[in-house]
């Protein structure tokens, strides 16, 4: 039994079909992109599974349950962080677990472990908007992460940084996955990042998955520049860009 | 050359910064203190000569002032007058905001009585005045009334206003780490509301300073209102400006309170958008 299901979903607006029958499976640890043009459906797709949004029909399991709406068994990074311009960052990492219903002194405790993690300290006591983007979205990594989910959803969170932050922010979601083994799922439009964080990349398009196609590169993945200049890296990049080029030709006819 | 440009540019921008002219370095409470005495001046200039019937300058106000504080007579409609203001602008608050915050989160009470706070907001509720003093009287009660109906309308109606424009994806962050009703509506929705809560607190006060004097004119006259209209009716301009400008004063100090208190309960607000107009 895979740790994720995505049964079939669907999900309409009206006439128009966003989903149009998603199934696939993640196995525990794994980390899966769903890549695609705009509009293919990986955002509902994945809003679905955090339960934002309730699909027409189909159904999604997490270790095995069904679940339908929220729950602190997936924990959700937001496109732009998200994060409560009232709280500090502490106090932003520690949302979830105090929605959890966890108290003082655990809730700090466990919201100062996850601070550490994502190399944030310093920045304890700041408010966002003194925040970097890419320390904002460390921080909403941070929050998604501290009430220990058995999934990690992400939308995607790296879309709106800088490339050079981007590209730090993947060697520290690499190395976070390294150490926490979570299971992962992230909307992307980022071919390179597809390929570098991805175990299988899920190309959508339409409302339905085209192709899935695996990344055999090992892990854990520490070394990115080795990484990047592997054959199989390019060879998976090429891959992912035919299926999406051949998927918007075929769209365009 | 291209190492020289790149060293040159910088220096330049700093000059620039450097020579800033005096309408940028002036403080502003110098400026504005500047302006209000050459306007007070210009007013003891020109006012003194005009008909006392007619119009009135600042000399003789502050000594109508002075006469008035020790008779005891201003303090007294001070007095008069702040209770049921105080009561109603209170009492409108306590209602207004957890009215506005209800009708913004949920679609069906917006539906069933958003109709009526857009509606109250838009009547001339002066006008009810005359039915308000049958129903209440012409004491304590129907002055607490008027400013209640003036003031609460304003701050309901920002507050609802201010709920909608929470962005979906900060309530999301509540529902995605399963929040309850509760915990969005205290933990988001309030402190995200408080800006537009703090505008139509401020809003409240003017109305709620019309809603004062133009309930003492109309029922039993008293308070600073009446101090007012029985000058003005005299021909004491000078002693009618008295109150006039002391509520004035008090609004003014009273709004600049509620922007302390916007800084005091949502510091992070100021942080966000704090900046001096050029």
């Amino acid at each position: 039994m895979a740790h994720l299901e995505v049964q079939n979903i669907t999900k309409s607006f009206g006439t128009h079909h966003a989903l149009d029958g998603v199934s696939f499976n993640v196995e525990k640890g794994d980390v899966v992109a769903l890549i695609g043009p705009s509009g293919c459906g990986k955002t509902t797709a994945l809003r679905i599974i955090m339960g934002l949004e309730t699909a027409t029909s189909g159904q999604v399991k997490v270790a095995g349950r069904p679940v339908s709406g929220c729950g602190h068994d997936r924990g959700m990074v937001f496109q732009h962080a998200e994060l409560l311009p009232w709280r500090n960052t502490l106090s932003n990492i520690g949302y979830g677990l105090e929605m959890k219903g966890m108290k003082e002194p655990e809730l700090s405790r466990t919201a100062m472990h996850y601070l550490e993690l994502v190399g944030l300290t310093l920045a304890k006591d700041r408010r966002p908007h003194q925040l970097s983007g890419g320390m904002k979205q460390r921080v909403g990594i941070a929050r998604a992460l501290a009430i220990d989910p058995e999934v990690l959803l992400m939308d995607e969170p790296f879309g709106a940084l800088d490339s050079q932050t981007r590209e730090g922010l993947h060697g520290e979601l690499l190395s976070i996955h390294a150490k926490t083994q979570k299971t992962i799922i992230f909307v992307t439009h980022d071919l390179d990042e597809a390929v570098m964080l991805a175990d299988r990349v899920a190309v959508m398009h339409g409302g339905k998955i085209s192709q899935i196609i695996p990344i055999e590169l090992e892990r854990p993945r520490l070394d990115m520049r080795a990484i990047r200049t592997s054959a199989e890296y390019s060879k998976k990049r090429t891959l992912i860009w035919e299926a999406l080029h051949d998927a918007g030709v075929s769209a365009a006819a | 050359m291209t190492t020289d440009a790149e060293i040159q540019a910088p220096a330049r921008v700093e000059r620039r910064t450097g020579q800033a002219s005096w309408t940028t370095t002036v403080p502003a409470w110098v400026i504005t203190t500047i302006s209000v005495a050459v306007a007070t001046g210009l007013w003891e200039f020109f006012g003194r000569d005009v008909n006392p019937l007619l119009g009135t300058y600042p000399s003789a106000i502050i000594k109508a002032f002075f006469s008035m504080l020790q008779t005891g007579r201003l303090q007294d409609a001070l007095i008069q007058s702040s209770q049921p203001f105080i009561v109603g602008y209170i009492v409108a608050a306590i209602v207004g905001i957890p009215v506005g915050l209800l009708l913004g989160r949920y679609r069906i009470l917006e539906s069933a009585l958003g109709i009526y706070v857009t509606a109250g907001y838009a009547t001339p509720l002066i006008a009810l005045v005359p039915l308000l003093i049958l129903w209440f009287g012409l004491g304590f009660m129907v002055k607490a009334v008027v400013v209640f109906l003036l003031s609460f309308f304003p701050i309901c109606i920002n507050t609802w206003f201010g709920v909608k424009a929470v962005p979906k994806t900060m309530i999301e962050v509540g529902t995605a780490f399963c929040a309850s009703q509760t915990a969005i509506m205290r933990g988001i929705i309030l402190p995200a509301t408080i800006p537009y809560i703090m505008a139509g607190l401020r809003l409240g006060i003017g109305k709620a300073v019309i809603g004062i004097v133009i309930a003492e004119f109309l029922t039993a006259i008293s308070g600073l209102g009446g101090i007012i209209i029985t000058s003005a009716n005299s021909f004491r301009t000078a002693e009618m400006f008295v109150p006039v400008i002391l509520i004035m004063v008090l609004a003014v100090a009273l709004t600049a309170l509620v922007g302390w208190l916007e800084k005091y309960v949502a510091p992070w607000q100021s942080e966000i958008t704090g900046h001096d107009s050029v």
